[in-house]
């Protein structure tokens, strides 16, 4: 039996981000690169150790093989712990026979056993999808100080947003009244972070239940939240006005990471009290030459610059060569962008070669049809030939020929 | 002969007083390079990137930053159970107390090589910066039946009062050692890395400590000459040794140029080091940066030209950088200027001060200091 933890934390990271496209054929959502060289998965597990939860249950389904190299033994997370510490937990065989994860709740009710082994009275359950930093103590003080069985963290979303939430209404105290599923005239906004704490014993209850109702899909915003509201259990908004952004499309992916230019945005990864913790490469530092022009972007470890860079953020070991250039796009590790190439309004996976005089991406200023714009993506590996161009909103799986025009 | 077969000694402290603007707060394996390198970051990658899995760090005095940057070894693998790394502070069991020299410090590590099964040893000193191929040079090693292979450099002769400039032979053998030869400024010099058997190293260390011998290279490896086979193992590529604070700077700036830059970092056998964990650099709206190396973790909304920037540096709109080696989170204020400066960690230029060193002759700013 492992020591008693007060809270434990469960990760969930088995969705498979289709929304990427081909940013996540080969990886699980929350191990895409995000921010120059981070993945989406260190935020949360970030958040986590910041907030004092040492012991994390992540939990992985879909194309786990880089999600969980990835997490290895939790050192750069400082989650290599003796007691506690980060766990991988896969769907795995039992006697009664072979389960996946049917949804958000079973994913959890299958892992009971591995959080009962802490006799936890709190659990947090989180995203492995959304950039954001939070002190989740504090959102424990709340849960604990109104005897919640449940805390789910809300966010006030702009009015013409909040249709894309699940959003809640909550009296005076901040108990919820009701909620709200992504309504097509929603008459609040606030939304749900899709971050919550638990009272263990509360949450178990709920679980089996669900378990055993055939009709449920298992998920906890759909069944569990709804039966503990329909027991009238005290149910608890936390608010929260930091930054937050499920990056679960490409547009939201890609206006996350251009985020983090923005001092506005209130993402500020500097803060040395809220470290983002990731993997870290052995490279040199980036080294940016004479003919270079680099402006308001974020640069990486390992990079060489020669061309000009405006409003990007380049993760590591980038190439950009004297005469190319690179605007409003991310560029992920090991990509090479040759001379007299433009990328602009672009996503570019790893290790994508653009040779030179090809164009990628269009400003949609300069599209005639704005419905049809959107941000070009080339998926790793590919290399977009000489004079190639891509329009915007393709998403590029395959070589691009010289001259070709896709 | 593989990484397997070899355990490494890496010695910190012999050449301190060279640079003692940088090394009255560190040694000289914790002195920052390159923008997020500490010198003794080349020479424990290289052992590691062979294969290495025991490595010994001697440290006779100031290694606080030392132990502080090694830690548990992680960075560099070397946090194992069995074998890892090794910290030798001084000890005053056998009456060594601080290593004076490099013999001093070979006996501390007495202990230490008596404990070690792997045939040969490694040792090394810091103060020369290169991205040594531990594996070829084992394989010269092996291919001249040597008994003893010191690593070379060749040039001008570096300006070290103990210095070991060698005469080799047409096969690379070592047939004359001369230490610090007043009349010559060109030449073959030891770059105070040695290959050799444990067995053969015990037993110098033994002979010499019965002799009261006191300088390896003087009363043990030039005596040998007859009668060992040493033999002198040319680094490729970048290799640069710090004998003063104007060749540090010269080294650092040295980086500036690809071909340098690329002899010191191969793909193929990276330079590990602490991590820190920063955010990428972010470069402002009307930053300029032209020439320059700059380490992670930096905000630059000025200009910089022609310099080096370590982990955390802050540059301020309309602050201007130009020809420095700039450490750990300084910070240049908006208006100020530095040219030809050399800052130490944690450096303060506020607003409006200009400070101007010249290329052969760099200003250095201690560590702190707000100016």
């Amino acid at each position: 039996m492992a020591r008693k933890k007060e809270c434990i934390a469960m990760l969930l990271a088995g969705g498979q981000g289709s929304r990427l496209g081909i940013l996540t054929h080969k990886i699980a959502k929350p191990a895409v690169p995000f921010g120059g060289k981070y993945r989406i998965i260190d935020f949360p597990l970030s958040n986590c150790v910041n907030s004092g939860i040492d012991t994390v249950g992540v939990l992985t389904q879909y194309q786990p093989l880089e999600l969980n190299d990835y997490i290895g033994n939790g050192q750069p997370w400082d989650l290599d712990r003796a007691d506690g510490g980060v766990h991988v937990l896969s769907p795995y065989q039992q006697i009664e026979g072979t389960e996946w994860y049917k949804g958000t709740a079973n994913a959890i009710y299958q892992n009971i056993n591995f959080i009962d082994r802490y006799s936890p009275e709190y659990v947090a359950i989180l995203s492995g999808d959304h950039i954001y930093k939070m002190d989740y103590a504090k959102m424990l003080d709340f849960h604990k100080k109104n005897k919640a069985a449940c805390t789910i963290a809300m966010l006030e979303v702009p009015w013409d947003e909040a249709s894309r939430f699940g959003l809640m209404f909550t009296d005076p105290d901040g108990r919820i009244t009701a909620f709200e599923e992504k309504p097509k005239n929603p008459k609040s906004n606030k939304a749900s972070m899709g971050v919550y704490i638990f009272t263990w014993s509360k949450l178990r209850k709920y679980l089996i239940a669900d378990e055993e109702n055939p009709s449920s899909s298992n998920d906890f915003g759909k069944d569990v939240i709804p039966a503990m509201h329909a027991a009238e259990e005290r149910l608890f908004a936390y608010p929260f006005d930091g930054y937050w952004k499920d990056v679960g499309t490409i547009d939201s992916l890609w206006e996350a990471n251009l985020d983090m230019l923005n001092p506005k945005a209130n993402l500020d990864l500097g803060d040395a009290s809220w470290r983002i913790y990731g993997k870290n490469t052995a490279l040199p530092p980036q080294y940016i030459s004479d003919s270079a022009k680099v402006e308001n972007s974020m640069v990486s470890a390992g990079c060489e610059i020669s061309g000009e860079v405006d409003y990007s953020v380049l993760f590591s070991n980038v190439t950009v060569e004297e005469g190319a250039v690179v605007k409003y796009s991310i560029v992920m590790p090991g990509t090479v962008i040759k001379s007299g190439a433009v990328v602009q309004y672009a996503m570019l996976a790893e290790n994508v070669t653009v040779e030179p005089g090809a164009v990628i991406g269009e400003a949609p200023e300069k599209t005639e049809n704005l419905d049809a714009w959107g941000v070009a993506v080339i998926g790793g590996g590919v290399t977009v030939g000489k004079n190639a161009s891509v329009a915007p909103k393709i998403m590029c799986d395959n070589d691009v020929a010289e001259g070709e025009k896709i | 002969m593989t990484g397997k077969d070899v355990a490494g000694i890496i010695y910190s402290s012999n050449y301190d007083s060279y640079l003692t603007e940088l090394t009255a707060v560190r040694t000289m394996g914790s002195v920052p390079f390159g923008g997020r390198y500490r010198l003794v970051d080349f020479v424990l990658s290289g052992l590691v990137n062979f294969g290495v899995s025991k490595v010994a760090v001697a440290m006779s005095n100031n290694y606080r930053s030392l132990m502080d940057h090694i830690g548990n070894g992680r960075p560099w693998d070397l946090a194992r159970k069995r074998e890892g790394l090794f910290l030798l502070p001084p000890y005053n069991l056998t009456g060594v107390g601080s290593y004076g020299s490099k013999m001093a410090m070979l006996r501390g590590a007495e202990d230490f090589l008596n404990h070690t099964q792997e045939e040969y040893i490694l040792v090394t000193d810091c103060n020369v910066v290169c991205n040594l191929d531990v594996g070829k040079m084992a394989a010269f090693h092996a291919e001249k039946g040597a008994d003893i292979t010191l690593a070379y450099g060749h040039g001008t002769l570096p300006a070290l009062s103990d210095l070991a400039v060698l005469t080799l032979d047409g096969s690379a053998q070592v047939t004359d050692m001369e230490i610090a030869p007043k009349d010559q400024t060109e030449g073959v010099w030891a770059a105070n890395i040695m290959l050799l058997k444990k067995s053969l190293l015990l037993r110098l260390i033994h002979d010499a400590s019965a002799h009261g011998w006191k300088n390896f290279d003087r009363d043990v490896l030039m005596p040998g000459l007859g009668s060992l086979k040493i033999c002198g193992y040319p680094i490729p590529g970048f290799c640069g040794v710090i004998d003063s604070l104007q060749s540090y700077y010269d080294l650092n700036i040295s980086l500036l140029d690809k071909g340098e830059r690329d002899a010191l970092f191969t793909a193929d056998r990276p330079v590990f080091t602490r991590v820190r964990d920063d955010m990428p650099t972010v470069y402002g709206v009307g930053s300029s940066v032209k020439n320059s190396l700059i380490a992670d973790g930096c905000v630059i909304d000025g200009t910089v030209e022609n310099s080096v920037l370590s982990r955390g540096v802050r540059v301020e709109k309309g602050a201007v950088v130009k020809n420095c080696v700039l450490m750990q989170e300084t910070f240049i204020s908006s208006g100020a200027a530095a040219n030809c400066v050399i800052t130490d960690k944690n450096v303060v230029l506020r607003p409006g001060k200009t400070l101007s060193g010249a290329e052969n002759y760099p200003l250095f700013i201690g560590k702190g200091k707000v100016i």
